[in-house]
């Protein structure tokens, strides 16, 4: 095992290691939510009353659109795959991913995209502002001249994610040590293999979807339109079919994070190891039969709609395996609550409660009264913000020890998960109330009978705000000047990476692999 | 200096509120039970599922609560060791299957129920577009634009407007869509532009819009009263500006007003043949114009006449204001296709056609002199045909 690396920027530029790229896409995923998150401060701001105070409308159809897409695509996606890059090698005992230089370059396609996307605030007609849905033809014959942009910036995260799917997959496949079988692997690397062909799938799916976008405008197709025979419902058809496997790419590996995390501070084992592997494939084939439950509004006959309504209840059948399980791992256990493990708790708790919003999303008669109002915002904010986001977060706190070697101050840690679970609850509950009481989505000025939950939503979402700014500083922190850490920091720590590899992980590991019994 | 203001202003309001202990009566905390048989059975289905979610939360949150307090480790310091139990998970993953065949029974007879517009006994035709609604009573001679009526000084406080606002602020239209008591209404839904979505809380009825295509939905609402919804699905610039509001009236006076409108009609059709029989001086076009503008096409073209390029073009000096009489008239009238530039020939009348486009030439310096008259207006459209 060596320490030595190259130094400089040609270190980030050139570099093939799985550490240095892991790393660069958790940074990267960072700045991106804070981008997306100042936009959607700009959202609160707006919407802080009625009335129109700090924007236009048309400028806030730019502010939900690209919340929207930093956030999937920049912030939540690339931090998902900073942990596989970090992770999976050590978990597993190989010396890098599969395929290095590949690796390299699914990260640096990144910025470029974002950069390409990002630029279009600059052009005539601003940003895309169809939503990050882009529901033809609102995004095709009524978009702005940037919505090129954005089809060839969403190419390029497309070919990203491939890449990075690709390489997990061959990875897990063929870099395990000897006697690391299949159903000894950590459950981390499991929802990320399955995470990973669910993005081979529906990656080329969406680039199709905005490939047959950029014909209709420049080249005289008429896939989306109906005065060319075409159909806007077939867009949202094909869409939904690459979006709904989607939201699981973005939920999947964070099951995998605190699946880890709660038995470690449980001091217990993972309860039904297997159920929750085959819960997760459950969960990640269901995921393809369910798509049109984002459409019960469109018009689809009678039969079409139960078909969806049905399929899409049956996912709370694994799903509640799997928290059920976490229960069960906790039971009995011997707990303490140390920053990581409280955002794995709160992950469990607000993740249920975005579950069970979900439930009663899928239920399509009440569902007309629910679809498109604040109601779904705050139900898939409940499922991303303290779902994937408190996941990474939990993961942050966890494998910071392993990654730098240094502790973050404890005290500090429990502050930044106080803050940020007040404030989660104060920003996204209300807007429960909001949609319930009849205030659609991505509307920039509304009735005074919205106004109450509007104000608490936006003094909950500034708190939340600045708290993630105190997160990277506290961070900063740890990693300049925190405690050194030991080699197995956790007590009910296991895998490879606490068990084989000291704090911080050297710059190459398992070049020889270790042997698993 | 703005936001310190609204900020204190807004942490007052909270301070308020809590302190009052009361929720403002505006403030509604649960979906509206509505008044039509489908919306109150949505409501309470709603309602079941809502507390079959509680029962559930207290039981899991509960136990995770158990172990979070009798299982910590000062607690509880050597684990078990128990790691999994095929009978245990067996029983957790059926009781969720069964809870779920327990809500989708009702679910499914809703479904069903509300998918069924059979035997409709009048039909109504809504388009949306950006951004108003359009509704055509297939049965009578009938249609009608609804327009959003809530001023421009309410909503926008970008110069120093808006404090005051209506109560129906941003729910009020100049034309509400009337419908009769007790009759099962059958909406045909579609589109001109991009998709909308037709909803109305109270009724339990939501349906998109989409261009090239009809969707059925139906009502049938035993209250007489007004229920006020909005376009749910983003539409472009002013998605939050498109109400929908609906009167629903006994079928007597339903039948008054059927009446009524033909008498208007007929009047309607008077009155543009008298103002097409005069000549318009320049000052009663621009000052008709000027009203007509702000209604129409303000909001996109903007009042100062620059627009919002390149979606909504400027009018000051464009080819088309200044060029041709002929061209500017048939973009106004008939729309330009593929924009949010819609048809104004159906939506205003010949001398309100007439005023808008003398005032497009003639404002914001684009100094042509051009006088457009109703007759003119009347031979473009006779043209046309």
């Amino acid at each position: 095992m060596s320490d030595h690396h190259p130094t400089g920027i040609t270190r980030w530029l050139y570099t093939t290691n799985h550490k240095d790229i892991g790393s660069m896409y958790l940074w990267f995923s960072f700045i991106m939510f804070l981008v997306g998150g100042a936009m959607a401060m700009v959202i609160r701001a707006e919407l802080y009353q009625p009335g129109l105070q700090f924007v236009q409308p048309e400028f806030f159809n730019q502010m939900t659109t690209m919340h929207g897409l930093i956030m999937v695509f920049g912030a939540v996606m690339p931090s998902m795959v900073g942990l596989a890059n970090w992770l999976i090698p050590m978990m597993i005992g190989a010396p890098d991913m599969a395929l290095p230089r590949m690796n390299n370059w699914s990260f640096w396609i990144l910025p470029f995209a974002f950069t390409l996307l990002l630029s279009s605030f600059a052009m005539e007609g601003g940003a895309p502002n169809f939503g990050w849905t882009f529901y033809a033809p609102l995004s095709t014959t009524f978009g702005p001249p940037s919505t090129d942009f954005f089809i060839l910036g969403v190419h390029m995260m497309g070919i990203s994610s491939i890449m990075g799917a690709i390489n997990v997959i061959v990875t897990v496949f063929n870099m395990r040590a000897p006697g690391m079988t299949m159903m000894k692997m950590p459950l981390f690397v499991w929802t990320w293999l399955i995470t990973a062909f669910l993005l081979i799938m529906v990656m080329p799916v969406l680039a199709g979807t905005v490939t047959m976008m950029l014909t209709d405008r420049h080249f005289g197709t008429s896939f989306f339109d109906a005065a060319g025979g075409g159909d806007p419902v077939m867009f949202q058809h094909i869409f939904w079919f690459f979006g709904h496997p989607e939201v699981y790419i973005m939920i999947l590996p964070a099951f995998g994070v605190v699946s880890e995390i709660i038995p470690a501070f449980s001091r217990k084992k993972l309860f039904g190891y297997s159920s929750m592997v085959y819960a997760t494939a459950s969960i990640a084939l269901l995921s393809f039969i369910v798509w049109a439950h984002h459409m019960f509004a469109v018009g689809m006959p009678v039969a079409g709609e139960l078909f969806f309504m049905i399929a899409t209840m049956l996912i709370a059948v694994p799903t509640g395996v799997k928290v059920f399980n976490w229960v069960a791992t906790m039971w009995q256990g011997s707990l303490t609550f140390e920053t990581p493990m409280l955002f794995s708790i709160a992950f469990v708790i607000l993740f249920t409660i975005g579950g069970f919003s979900g439930v009663m999303l899928a239920m399509a008669p009440v569902d007309f009264q629910y679809h498109d109002t604040y109601f779904v915002v705050a139900h898939f904010h409940y499922v991303l913000f303290p779902g994937a986001i408190f996941g990474t977060t939990a993961a942050v706190y966890y494998w910071l020890p392993k990654w730098t070697g240094r502790m973050y101050n404890e005290t500090s840690g429990k502050i930044h998960f106080w803050l940020s679970m007040i404030f989660v609850n104060l920003t996204f509950f209300p807007m429960h109330f909001s949609g319930l009481a009849g205030m659609p989505r991505r509307i920039p000025d509304y009735n005074m009978m919205f106004a109450d939950f509007n104000m608490w939503a936006s003094i909950g979402a500034f708190g939340l705000g600045l708290t993630q700014v105190y997160f990277l500083i506290s961070i900063i922190i740890a990693i300049k000047s925190g405690k050194k850490a030991q080699e197995k920091q956790w007590e009910g720590a296991t895998g490879l990476e606490w068990d084989a590899l000291p704090s911080p992980a050297p710059y190459h590991t398992f070049s020889t692999p270790p042997k698993v019994d | 200096m703005a936001i310190r203001r609204k900020l204190i202003a807004g942490i007052t309001s909270l301070l308020s509120l809590m302190l009052s202990g009361v929720v403002q009566a505006a403030t509604e905390l649960n979906m509206r039970p509505g008044v039509t048989e489908t919306s109150i059975e949505a409501y309470n289905l709603h309602m079941l599922v809502v507390w079959v979610m509680v029962a559930i939360s207290v039981v899991v949150f509960g136990a995770m609560i158990y172990s979070f307090i009798f299982h910590r480790k000062s607690k509880n310091p050597t684990p078990a060791t128990f790691s999994h139990s095929t009978q245990v998970e067996m029983v957790w993953t059926l009781i969720p299957i069964l809870i779920l065949i327990y809500l989708t029974i009702p679910a499914v007879k809703l479904l069903i129920k509300m998918e069924d517009a059979s035997d409709p006994e009048m039909s109504i035709q809504v388009t949306g577009s950006q951004w108003k609604w359009h509704y055509k009573y297939m049965e009578e001679d009938i249609s009608f634009y609804s327009n959003l009526t809530t001023p421009e000084a309410q909503y926008d406080e970008t110069n120093g407007q808006g404090k005051e606002k209506g109560v129906n602020y941003l729910l009020e239209v100049d034309n509400r869509l009337i419908i009769p008591a007790d009759t099962k209404v059958r909406f045909l839904v579609t589109a001109e532009d991009v998709i909308h979505s037709w909803w109305v809380p109270d009724l339990a009825v939501k349906k998109d819009a989409i261009p090239g295509f009809i969707n059925e939905t139906w009502t049938n609402v035993p209250k007489v009263g007004v229920y006020r919804g909005q376009c749910t699905e983003l539409c472009g610039k002013n998605h939050g500006f498109m109400p929908v509001v609906v009167e629903v009236v006994s079928k007597e006076d339903f039948k008054k007003w059927v009446s009524a409108k033909a008498d208007e009609k007929v009047a309607a059709a008077k009155a543009a043949a008298e103002a097409a029989a005069q000549s318009w001086d320049m000052e009663k076009l621009m000052a008709l114009g000027e009203t007509t503008y702000k209604v129409s096409c303000a909001g996109c073209h903007q009042a100062s006449g620059l627009g919002i390029p390149p979606a909504f073009p400027a009018l000051k000096g464009s080819p088309i204001a200044t060029g041709p009489v002929d061209g500017h008239m048939n973009i106004v009238v008939n729309g330009k296709s593929g924009t949010g530039m819609a048809a104004y020939g159906p939506q205003l009348t010949d001398a309100e056609l007439a005023a808008v486009i003398t005032y497009e030439r003639n404002a914001w310096g684009n100094n042509t002199g051009d006088k457009v008259q109703p007759a003119d207006i009347q031979a473009f459209k006779a043209g046309n045909k």
